[in-house]
This record gives C-alpha cells, structure tokens and sequence, in this order.
C-alpha cells in the first residue's frame, strides 16, 4: 500500500511537457509545496516540480513523467515535468503559476537581508555566529557540517540521508571539539530558550532533554509546559544516536553538558530503546550523575533503568510528570490514567460508541509524529492486532493487511510516504487523502496527532476538523456517524494556539484529550468496548 | 567554544537550506544569516570530490 491515487483525468488527452530552468537553485520544500500548488490547475493531472538531483530523476521516471531532456541536467537545474491537458492548459501556464508561487514566497520571506553565498562568507559576516543550522539535500551536508565544526561552530543537522559512516565520523570530530552536532534527521531542539527547526513554544525552566525522537521530546517538552515548569535546554540527536555503529556519542554528550549546566536540575532523556552496548554506557553515566534522570526509552528495559538509579515511564506524558513531580520534591507513580475522572470517561465512551452500528468494527489511527505512532502502536498493541508501516512484528506490517480490514495504525511521515511530497506536519494533504481513502463504513474509531509549534502547518486542526466534516456527511449517507480522538501537542504560546486548535476540533465533534498517552489509552477504551457489541 | 560556554551566550544562527527556519529564528528575535546556498560545482560528484581534496590540501 502507498499513497492513495490521484483522481485522474481521462489518460488519452494527457501529454507529456517539460520545462527546464538552468542554474535556478530552490530547496526541496518549496519545490514540494510548489509541485502541489500546479498540481490543483485546471488541466494538469500529474506534475513534479523537482532539482536535477538523482532522487529526483527517480521519482519523475517512478511517476512516468521522465523525458530525455531531464537526462542531462545537473543538481543546480530545476525542472517542471507533467502530464497535461493540452486542451485547458499549457506549459506557459504552469510556468506563469510556478513564478507567481516563487514572488509571493519571496515576499513573505523578505528576502532583502544580505545573503553570503557559502557557510565560510557567513561565517565572516557573521562574528560570534555559534550555531549551523543544515537542511539542505542530505548528499550535500557533510562536507559543510565539516567545514562549521572545524570552524568550531555547533550544528544542528536536519538533513536525512547522510550516511552512517559521515555521522559517526562528524560526531566523532564534535566530541573531540567539544561541540554539538545534532542529527542528522534531528527535527527538534530547544537551544537557550529559542526553538530550533520544530519544536514548540515552552517557558524556560530547570529541565533538560536530551531526545532521539523528535516528536516524543516535543510531546515531553509540552507536558512539562502544560504542569507549569519548564526547559532549560532541549538537546535533540538524530534517531540513529543510540544505535550501536554510532554509541550514543551525542546522547552522551548532551547529557553530561547537562549534568554541568548550571541551570539544569533534572535530566530526562528520550528515545526508542537502545542498542544494550549504548545503553550501558548511559546507565554508567546516570548511576554517577548528581542530579534526578528520568528515562524514557519507549517500551526499553524497566529494571535496567531501575538499576541505574535513574527512574523508568510508562510513556511520554508520564516522563514529563515525573520530572515535574521529583523537581518538585513530590511523590510520583505511573500515570495510567486520565486528567478527568474515570467515571466521566466512561459516560463519554458509552455516548460515543452508541453512535456506530454493529459492522463498524475497525481502528484508523492517522499520525504524523513518528515517536507518537510509535508510543501508540507499543500502548495498543497490549490489547489489539494493529496492522502498520512501523509494526510491532513483521506478520502485521500492513502489506498483510487480509483483504484491507483490520486495525490500522500509520506512521504517515514514514519514507514510503513523504517521497515527492513535504512531511505531513508541513502540509497536511497526505492525511487528508488518507482520511479519503482508508476510512469507510467499517470504520468506528479514528485517532489522530495534531502538532502545533515552529515548523508545522499553520492550521493542522483546522485540516483534521475539515477531513472529519467531511467523513462525516460520507458516513450520514450510509446512516452512520464515528468515533473521532485526538490529542494535540503544543502550547497557548504556539502561533497555531492550543486552546484555538482544541476549540476547532471539539467544534466538529472531536474527543480531544490532553495527551497522546491518554488519546491513546482512550481509543484502547473505545476499542474494548466495542468488541462487547454496540 | 565547549557545549556549556554555548548555553551562556546568546545564540547567532548561520542557516543553511530551508528559508522558512531563519524566518521563525527572526521571528523570535534571533540574530541569523542566510547563506544563498547551492551545490558547489553544480553537484556534479566528480567535481566535489576534486574540490574537497585541494580544500583539504589547502588546510594541510
């Protein structure tokens, strides 16, 4: 299963165009959104907006729309390849509409400010600059992550597809120079108090994260906010940190800057569970450490944690608690349960699944966060079969979905879904076609994430409560209606507003609960009791 | 400058790659710098293997 197919016109008008732009240099977001944007004009039924890079050349051939003049060009080439309707529409067309795009980005982004061309010129420009910030095509980055920690620059790394062997060289040379480098594929930090690339609007406090997931330390940093603390520094490393080819060099070295910061009082630290090796040489230095840890190495190893006097979660809202609660000097036990009162749960579930008829049966869980698909996917997978593209064992990956019912649970930011197009918490067009394609008469529950903060869409609400409108006339049709639960993780203080995000999707009916582990615990609920009948 | 001396200082960002991260930076009052970024040697591999070997022999 892929990404949901486009509506297409009758094939028999389409014909083939390109048009090429030679030393016109744009990142791939743009180009990404861009390709969207032409995608929607009259008479266009498929079209990719995209650099000469190799990638891209593969996914034009993947999607038919290569031609020969797409073979001789270079990265620095910007091509417009689609199918159209040469009887609505033209190149010119597209071409005008590109160019349209590419004015009003420019000004909205203000691009009057001086631009050196190269990282060694900014740096000249800039003195006292002491952070790199890299998002540009992965095949590219090393060499200026190189080039800024010889300069003696940190670096937070955005940037996927640098190879493990680049990684480990570069946080090796980090670690001799006593720097950061964040990454690669690090989504999110929290640096003297200002967020870096997606990361959420929280005041400042006395605890510090050092995370490999990217939306598990927003999830943590935001319940720490909605408590009333604060973060004094977020630290984020790249999900493959605590794999054994790199040992946690980044993990390690943000905690221990950490355990010297003066401003920090609690450490915690986020990630998928450890290569054993790695996570040793953590549990070593956490038995040492003279201020609280609290660990959330989603699903890891309990006791082990235990053992290095550091304190286990049961999830990402109750590693926040915790660290709420110690800072405090109060006691702490798992959360396993709801902010509001069981019994109020209950009354809510029994209303909400009197709504479904007997044949709806099925779990749709929509997400964006990849950490928070993953927190779901480990809570739910207690208690049901729930077919994924992250599966907890290989027979449920969804390739095995019998027949295309079951539960289902989608990380939609995984790979296999974000080739050609921006990541869902950027644009939300893949969960809204999802939304089309997956959700049916069968289906009773359907949870989904909502991400605010720097970085994200800037209505994800909005787009969820429109794909649930939607749903729901589909459903009246049949004389159905669903169950829909969500979560969202941000703050007052994200310019998308939590409060403003909630009020949008309670208005459409949403249950909305105040955490991803609670969204989830609820949906587990709803689940349990519609396997008792409706 | 050590991780703990970067936590004492106010941060300054060079920004490199997409345009909309230096945007919420500003917004949130940090000093940054756009570098007009684009392959070197138009991103041909052969090149920037070449370019990286003088940059190299050059530090030597």
């Amino acid at each position: 299963m892929g990404c949901p197919a486009k509506t297409s016109t009758r094939a028999r008008h389409m014909t083939l165009r390109t048009k090429i732009k030679r030393n016109a240099y744009y990142d791939s977001v743009t180009l990404m959104l861009l390709s969207r944007e032409l995608q929607n004009l009259e008479g266009v039924e498929d079209v990719l907006v995209g650099m000469g890079t190799d990638l891209n050349l593969d996914l034009a051939r993947d999607l038919g729309l290569a031609t020969s003049e797409l073979e001789a060009l270079t990265p620095n080439d910007l091509f417009i390849a689609a199918k159209i309707d040469e009887s609505k529409t033209s190149m010119d067309v597209l071409e005008s509409a590109f160019n349209d795009y590419l004015n009003k980005r420019a000004e909205t982004d203000g691009d009057d400010d001086f631009q050196p061309s190269s990282l060694s010129s900014a740096i000249q420009s800039m003195p006292g600059a002491n952070m790199v910030l890299v998002s540009i095509a992965g095949e590219y980055a090393a060499a200026e992550v190189d080039e800024a920690l010889d300069a003696g620059l940190h670096v937070m790394l955005f940037s996927d597809n640098v190879s493990v062997e680049d990684e480990l060289r570069l946080k090796q040379k980090a670690v001799e120079k006593g720097l950061l480098m964040m990454g690669p594929d690090c989504g999110t930090a929290i640096i003297n108090g200002k967020p870096l690339c997606f990361a959420n609007a929280v005041r400042r406090g006395k605890i510090g994260v050092v995370g490999a997931s990217g939306t598990g330390t927003q999830e943590v940093t935001v319940q720490v906010h909605k408590l009333g603390e604060g973060l004094s520094q977020v630290i984020g490393t790249g999900g493959r940190d605590l794999k054994e080819q790199i040992g946690g060099l980044m993990m390690i070295q943000g905690f221990q800057s950490l355990i010297a910061d003066p401003e920090t009082d609690l450490i915690v630290l986020i990630s998928k569970p450890p290569a054993p090796s790695v996570a040793e040489k953590i549990y070593q230095i956490a038995k040492t450490s003279p201020k609280p840890v609290v660990i959330d190495f989603i699903g890891g190893d309990r006791a082990a944690v235990e053992a290095a006097g550091a304190v286990p979660c049961i999830s990402l809202e109750d590693a926040a608690q915790k660290a709420v609660r110690i800072l405090r000097g109060e006691a702490y036990a798992d959360f396993t349960g709801f902010s509001l009162p069981d019994e109020q749960i209950d009354r809510i579930i029994e209303r909400e699944v009197a709504k479904l008829k007997p044949d709806q049966t099925e779990l749709r869980a929509l997400f964006t966060g990849g950490t928070l698909a993953d927190e779901a996917m480990k809570l739910l997978g207690v208690h049901h079969d729930i077919y994924s593209n992250i599966p907890l064992s290989p027979e449920m990956a969804i390739e095995n979905l019998p027949s295309g019912r079951g539960h289902i649970c989608l990380d939609l930011g995984e790979d296999k879904f974000t080739r050609g197009r921006p990541h869902p918490m950027i644009d939300p067009q893949t969960r809204t076609e999802f939304f089309k394609s997956h959700v049916d008469g069968n289906t009773g529950v359907i949870l989904v994430d909502v991400v605010l903060g720097f970085g994200s869409y800037h209505d994800p609400a909005g787009a969820v409560a429109e794909s649930v409108r939607e749903i729901r006339h589909r459903l009246a049709e049949q004389g159905k209606d669903v169950v829909v639960v969500a979560s969202v993780c941000g703050t007052e203080l994200d310019s998308q507003d939590l409060n403003k995000s909630i009020e949008t999707l309670e208005a459409e009916g949403v249950i909305v609960l105040p955490s991803n582990a609670q969204a989830v615990r609820f949906t587990d609920r709803v689940l349990q009791r519609m396997k008792k009948g409706v | 400058m050590s991780v703990n001396d970067l936590f004492k200082q106010e941060l300054k960002v060079i920004n490199l790659g997409l345009k909309s991260f230096q945007n919420d930076l500003k917004s949130q009052g940090v000093t940054t710098v756009q570098v007009n970024w684009k392959p070197k040697a138009g991103g041909k591999k052969n090149m920037l293997n070449l370019l990286g070997r003088i940059s190299k022999t050059k530090k030597l």
